[in-house]
């Protein structure tokens, strides 16, 4: 029979292949997934996987669905190492969208190279502020961050319907619910002439940069770390855990804040109700995919992106139902959990004996 | 009078759902695990419910494939974290999102599509009483349903030799399988109870409450029924408190523009987040009684010695 063994170490050959086995598992089940859907499995796997990597407006496409995905992953998975759940990303994104748009539209009959780093500021303050609330409540009354992070998202959404259907619209709009467009000078600069791909890609590299400059050069990183692998260790060592709680969370809330910014001064160039498209709760999977490591994440962003837009071009092109990317994103992470088994233990088959 | 009793039957109906998942939670939290994917469950419930019920045309049969859907979506969970041993926290989400997805996909040809009246109590005269008839005896049958099994739970953990396993796992299960108890099958058990509980709350919003689907409809009250879980200290009876609670304050949201509150609709659909809010930080702040009410063995996981 089978049977699992602890290894002794965790392998390390296996927590590089484990997400690449979670793919692989991943297409297979996506294949029988589309035959019971009665369409051409390897077609659209084909259209998902392989076929936006041959065009050029595709490739550019990538950076830009991946822009948000790397930010937010970044600073998602600092806290998952130190046992930080802020798992309301989608909220701080918001709040930074809102924050930024908010300076874009204060300023919106100026001009000038200044405005656009002062909206990433905002943003990144935006999504800080909304990702201090969760920190509060739990350094200092205790509250489980994971399910008041997770409210705040609907509080989130909810506060920017409230805004864009008031104080927000647009003044010269048709009464729709949504904002002025953005000026020139609040929408991010083009990298590649007729494509949508913005220099918010740029940051999200440097931040991925200083993400892994952080988590292993430096000390704080390293408590992070003790404070997730071994949190009596950590308190021994006199690390502060409420620090690390709250350093966690704001540096997130602020690339999640950053994010939402780079999304309303990007693609959107706008305000809208339908900005937060669950960009907060793929960076989870995609968080997990790079193994909570920065050059990981990288990857695991591309790859989500890559899901994404792949996952349209199939819907078109077959009229695929538009669940079929959440379905194979939630099935990505399943079969990672479950390749993961096979870091801390070995698959050993065991002939049953027969004793006489 | 009148409008009282219609607020008191809407409280109900709000908070059937979260009676529902909460309870089968609790059961879950008690044997040690931590199910996080309590919203995917739901939804996964609340279409399996609808569709069958649609297309069968049976509120029974309806009923039963939403207990089963939740049942097995726990199936997955507990595949993962206990034979896999994968982390609770990670797989709940993974569960959630899942969940959504699955339901989703699972919907689109249902949108705009009603189901019937669900069958309601009817007993002669009682029913048919003044005020409190409509209220106590004229209920749908899920109501007592829900407050059977919280009675019920409540009767477990007291009573049984079974509740007393499930709670010895749940605060140490090094000992508990010491003794020779099974703790994985035990914690399998708790799990698909706990499913089977989602799933049927699930159920109960697109079969009873609206009755319609929508894409997203629990809108986070799987989330909400954990908050209550802790608000209720893992104590059956003040879960059930807690989610009538809860339906009050869906209610008092509801009610409020006919009351003439001059808000935005958005900012009084806040309400419910901002009460779970309010809600996790009155009761956790006493670091002691959480610490004292909490399974010691939540979301740790269990590998034998061999």
């Amino acid at each position: 029979m089978l049977r699992l063994e602890p290894r002794r170490e965790p392998s390390r050959a296996m927590q590089v292949l484990t997400p690449v086995f979670a793919v692989v598992l991943t297409i297979l089940a996506g294949l029988v997934l589309f035959a019971i859907l009665g369409k051409d499995p390897f077609r659209a796997i084909w259209l998902i996987f392989f076929e936006p990597l041959t065009q050029t407006y595709a490739l550019a496409e990538l950076t830009v669905k991946a822009t948000p995905l790397i930010l937010i992953g970044a600073g998602l998975a600092m806290g998952f190492r130190a046992g930080v759940w802020n798992i309301g990303a989608e909220g701080q994104f918001v709040a930074g969208a809102l924050a930024g748009g908010s300076v874009a539209l204060a300023l919106h009959e100026t001009a000038g190279l200044w405005i656009m780093p002062l909206m990433c500021i905002a943003g990144m303050l935006g999504g800080m502020a909304w990702a201090a609330i969760p920190a509060f409540l739990r350094t200092r009354f205790n509250a489980n961050e994971i399910l008041t992070s997770l409210m705040l998202v609907y509080v989130a959404i909810l506060l920017l319907s409230a805004l864009v259907h008031g104080p927000l619209r647009d003044p010269e709009g048709l009464n729709f619910p949504e904002s002025r467009l953005f000026s020139e000078s609040m929408i991010l600069p083009i990298l590649i002439e007729g494509t949508r791909a913005h220099v918010g890609f740029i940051l999200a590299l440097l931040a991925i940069a200083v993400a892994w400059l952080f988590m292993e050069r430096h000390l704080l990183g390293f408590q992070i770390k003790v404070q997730g692998q071994a949190p009596l260790a950590a308190r021994f060592a006199g690390y502060s855990e409420k620090r690390i709680v709250w350093m966690c969370l704001l540096t997130s809330g602020a690339l999640a804040g950053l994010a939402g910014t780079t999304e309303a001064a990007g693609p959107v160039g706008q305000l809208v109700p339908a900005l937060p498209i669950g960009y907060g709760f793929t960076a989870i999977i995609v968080a997990f995919l790079g193994r909570l490591h920065p050059f990981g994440i990288l990857l695991g962003g591309l790859l989500m992106a890559l899901t994404y837009i792949g996952g349209e071009a199939a819907q078109i092109a077959m009229s695929l139902p538009s669940a079929t990317t959440r379905v194979f994103q939630g099935m990505l992470l399943f079969f990672l959990l479950a390749m993961d088994v096979l870091v801390g233990s070995r698959v050993r088959w065991i002939p049953r004996t027969v004793h006489g | 009078m009148e409008l009282v009793v219609n607020i008191l039957l809407g409280i109900v109906i709000a908070a059937t759902p979260l009676v529902f998942a909460a309870i089968g939670e609790l059961v879950v939290e008690k044997s040690g695990v931590l199910n996080l994917g309590v919203e995917g469950m739901m939804i996964v419930g609340a279409i399996a419910g609808f569709s069958v019920t649609i297309e069968s045309g049976n509120y029974l049969a309806g009923v039963i494939s939403a207990i089963a859907a939740g049942a097995l979506m726990a199936l997955l969970f507990g595949f993962l974290t206990q034979t896999l041993f994968a982390n609770q926290v990670a797989t709940g989400l993974a569960l959630t999102m899942f969940g959504l997805g699955l339901a989703a996909l699972w919907g689109q040809d249902y949108s705009g599509k009603a189901a019937g009246n669900f069958p309601r109590l009817d007993l002669p005269v009682l029913s048919d009483l003044p005020l409190v008839g409509k209220l106590l005896f004229g209920q749908d049958y899920l109501v007592y349903l829900s407050i059977l099994l919280v009675v019920g739970v409540s009767w477990f953990f007291r009573k049984t030799r079974g509740g007393l396993i499930v709670r010895a796992i749940g605060e140490n299960h090094d000992a508990a399988h010491a003794i020779g108890y099974p703790v994985v099958l035990y914690r399998y058990l708790a799990l698909m109870f706990g499913g089977a509980c989602a799933g049927l709350g699930g159920a109960y919003l697109s079969v009873v409450q609206t009755p319609f689907w929508a894409e997203g409809m629990t809108a986070g009250r799987g989330w909400i029924a954990l908050a209550l879980v802790v608000f209720a200290a893992w104590r059956p009876g003040r879960a059930l408190l807690g989610a009538y609670l809860f339906g009050g304050i869906t209610i008092l949201q509801l009610h409020s523009q006919g009351f003439g509150v001059k808000v935005e609709a958005q900012y009084l659909s806040m309400l419910p987040y901002l009460a779970t809010i309010a809600v996790l930080v009155i009761i956790s702040s006493d670091r002691l009684k959480v610490k004292l009410n909490a399974p010691a063995c939540l979301t740790q996981p269990f590998r034998a010695a061999t």
